[in-house]
């Protein structure tokens, strides 16, 4: 699993990080990403259904927001 | 059979952008979207900080609009770039610190060297000819296609009928009878669409689509150059501007004050950065000090985050003071009363 820290970056960056992070991963990769923006909980999952990957989880640990991907083909 | 032509949509998480795509996808184009993050963007930034905003909704705005047109869409950082454009625009500044036309031209422009790097025909724009004063008036839209370099591979889907015809019109790409001919600042013709369309919760922004155009966040941003000595600014800089009561006693320091819980978490994220006080003896806001000060002006500033403590009121209030070097010290001071922060130290 690929882990990526967005702490300290508003939305939309954390988006992008994992957008360029998923670009460069094949089929089948696990990107998990940490946010401390809440907007994280919901534009990460929106942004990867709109691309098809896949959402695996998605939980708040205190003040930071964990975002799990599955990177799928791309539409 | 002629192959389905590819637009990219310049995607901002308005209503006119969301229209102009979905016209295009009504002619059987392939469109993707492309949004880019300035670092100026209102969207999203205020809210993620400030608790009482907490409850908002937290959607990004471009997302949702995407996902309503069942479109891919890439954001793309511009913020180094976008400096440039902000420092020293060619056509100069609107009302505020916004320059929107090199804005337009610069997205575009971006935009026309993403549709060569994929393999895509045009680009399309949500613009609406006389919609905002600046930029959008009908004899400046040939500019933002002329400087960008984009030319008539730029489709505007709203208001084309009531420009010159473009390459996508003339080769039979798309149908020019069906695009439209909205002109000037009325919604309703947008509205009206938009309901013919079925989109409903749409974002309608009250400040547009950036802090730029913001008037106090525009004085914020010329008080930083002018007392920087030159105009530049880093993300950080910017995000700071869009948070707290920011308070300036003299030439050589400026205060940011949070204003709620929010705020005060996130300043004190920059407390490595910034020299920052804290009341000790009250509940009081996380303030943060961008400059050099003496001893003198150390009281000063104690003096003003007491005037905003729960301690307001008290004869005497404790005031950590900690420099971004580590040294930290006491001070004991009197809280100023609100007509000892005069008008003009608020920034
Ligand atoms: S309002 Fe801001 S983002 Fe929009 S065109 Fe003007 S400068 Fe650019």
């Amino acid at each position: 699993m690929i882990e990526l820290d967005a702490r300290k970056l508003f939305c939309p960056m954390p988006v992008i990080k994992m957008q360029d992070e998923v670009a460069k991963h094949p089929v089948g990769t696990l990107i998990r990403i940490c946010s401390s923006d809440p907007g994280a909980l919901n534009d990460i999952p929106a942004w990867a259904r709109i691309h098809g990957h896949k959402l695996i989880e998605s939980e708040t640990v205190e003040r930071e927001y964990f975002v799990t991907v599955e990177v799928c083909e791309d539409k | 059979m002629e192959r389905q032509r590819k637009a990219v949509a310049l995607i901002s998480g308005g209503l006119d952008s969301l229209l102009a795509a979905k016209v295009m996808l009504d002619q059987g184009i392939h469109v993707e979207g492309i949004n880019f993050f300035t670092g100026f963007c209102v969207e999203g930034h205020t809210h993620a900080i400030r608790k009482k905003d907490k409850d908002k909704q937290k959607r990004n705005n471009a997302l949702w609009s995407a996902e309503q047109l069942g479109i891919k869409l890439h954001i793309v950082d511009i913020i180094e770039e976008y400096k440039d454009i902000v420092i020293n625009p060619k056509h100069g500044y609107g009302k505020n610190l916004n320059p929107c036309l090199d804005c337009k031209i610069f997205m575009v422009k971006k935009a026309y060297e993403w549709i060569q790097e994929h393999d895509f025909d045009f680009i399309i724009t949500g613009e609406v000819i006389g919609q905002r004063p600046m930029s959008q008036r009908k004899e400046i839209l040939p500019v933002v296609a002329n400087e960008s370099g984009a030319e008539d591979l730029l489709l505007r889907p709203l208001c084309a009928k009531n420009l010159p015809e473009t390459k996508v019109e003339r080769e039979g790409w798309v149908d020019r009878e069906k695009l439209h001919d909205f002109s000037g600042r009325n919604r309703k013709p947008q509205m009206a669409l938009a309901k013919a369309m079925n989109f409903e919760d749409y974002a309608t922004p009250a400040g547009g689509c950036c802090f730029l155009t913001d008037k106090s966040y525009s004085k914020k941003l010329g008080d930083l150059w002018e007392h920087r000595g030159e105009k530049k600014y880093e993300l950080d800089d910017i995000m700071l501007l869009k948070v707290g009561r920011h308070i300036r006693p003299n030439e050589r320091f400026k205060m940011i004050v949070s204003r709620e819980e929010g705020e005060n978490h996130f300043l004190q994220g920059y407390r490595k950065q910034f020299d920052s006080l804290q009341i000790l003896n009250f509940g009081g806001p996380m303030t943060l000090v961008d400059g050099i000060t003496s001893d003198e002006d150390c009281e000063v500033a104690a003096k003003i985050v007491a005037r905003y403590s729960q301690g307001k009121h008290e004869k005497s209030v404790t005031v950590e003071y900690r420099r971004k070097d580590g040294e930290v010290f006491e001070i004991n001071v009197a809280p100023f009363k609100g007509d000892e922060i005069p008008e003009i130290w608020h920034v």
